[in-house]
């Protein structure tokens, strides 16, 4: 905007804003089947996420950053998950959590949606049936590799 | 439980088609006599309906008359006994309904019609149970695409 170096504080900025981010992820459990037993073995104090900044878990979308699609994604649910990813705030992601949110797994049939992404936009997939909790973290590490690098989305540049 | 097998046996003589002792007593009755039957077995101490579904046997090796095949579980808690009762179904044909003895018939009957398109006559409420109520077709039987796919759109589109 004709001030020299300008981007200097947007981008410092961003980088402040990502770190900030990446440690203070509140993460929305969608628990739809077994996942959900290895998503609690790592949220608890044995495994502990809490070490990673995403130990506050909200059950409600519109506290939250991280939408967690933990399991399978039947055509039936599909337009609720929908709809709980736009209730969110922005900004926020969505990770989906083991085979059957990333692919549909061995539930290629009927009544299952081939993976989540076909509903949401998708950041990062662990991969698994189910993910064992230290493949949790590796995920969420690569989510908060992503959440550091993004360039922050400025409203009132636009 | 002998007594009530040859009881059974007797007093039913002309529905029943068939009797086999395998990993519990199965009878294969005819579907007129199906209100019958599971009444006597109510009466007799079969008090839980553990199951209801059906079997399609379009495919089947050898040709059947009958296309459908409904099962039926009931278990005793007296007897520490389950029993198994079968009967065949023509091809829209529909089949009497357990709700009049089994409260938890309603739900196992909307299953069966769910997957199985078989309607039950005096059901008081017969709609899909498991897929949505959009979804054409019924998935279980052997003429249903492997791969037909019908997500739901509802809710799914961006306007």
């Amino acid at each position: 905007m004709g001030v020299e170096g300008g981007n200097f504080f947007t981008t410092k900025f961003d980088s402040i804003l990502g770190w900030a981010r990446k440690y203070s992820m509140f993460v929305y459990p969608f628990v739809t089947a077994c996942c959900g037993m290895e998503y609690i073995a790592a949220a608890c104090s044995h495994f502990d996420i809490d070490r990673f900044g995403a130990g506050l878990t909200r059950f409600s979308p519109r506290q939250s950053d991280v939408l967690m699609i933990v399991g399978t994604i039947s055509q039936k649910i599909a337009p609720v998950l929908k709809k709980i990813y736009e209730q969110m705030a922005e900004p926020k992601w969505v990770v989906a959590f083991g085979t059957c949110a990333v692919s549909g797994g061995i539930y290629d049939n009927y009544s299952t949606v081939q993976g989540a992404d076909k509903i949401v936009p998708v950041d990062v997939y662990i991969p698994g049936c189910p993910p064992r909790p230290e493949t949790v973290f590796e995920g969420i590490m690569k989510l908060q590799e992503k959440i550091q690098n993004q360039h922050q989305d400025w409203r009132w540049k636009k | 439980m002998e007594e009530i097998v040859e009881k059974i046996k007797e007093l039913f003589n002309d529905m029943l088609i068939s009797y086999e002792e395998k990993e519990m007593p199965v009878f294969i009755i005819k579907k007129e006599g199906v209100h019958d039957f599971v009444k006597f077995l109510k009466d007799n101490d079969f008090s839980i309906l553990l199951d209801i579904t059906a079997v399609d046997y379009l495919k089947w090796p050898e040709k059947k008359e009958d296309r459908f095949e409904i099962v039926y579980h009931f278990f005793s808690l007296d007897y520490n006994q389950r029993i198994r009762v079968k009967f065949s179904l023509k091809e829209g044909e529909s089949s009497p309904s357990l709700t009049p003895f089994y409260k938890n018939a309603n739900w196992l009957e909307r299953e069966v019609y769910d997957m199985y398109g078989i309607k039950f006559k005096g059901h008081p409420d017969l709609r899909r149970i498991l897929m949505y109520d959009e979804f054409k077709g019924y998935p279980l039987r052997k003429d249903y695409p492997l791969k037909k796919r019908q997500p739901r759109l509802e809710g799914l589109k961006d306007d």
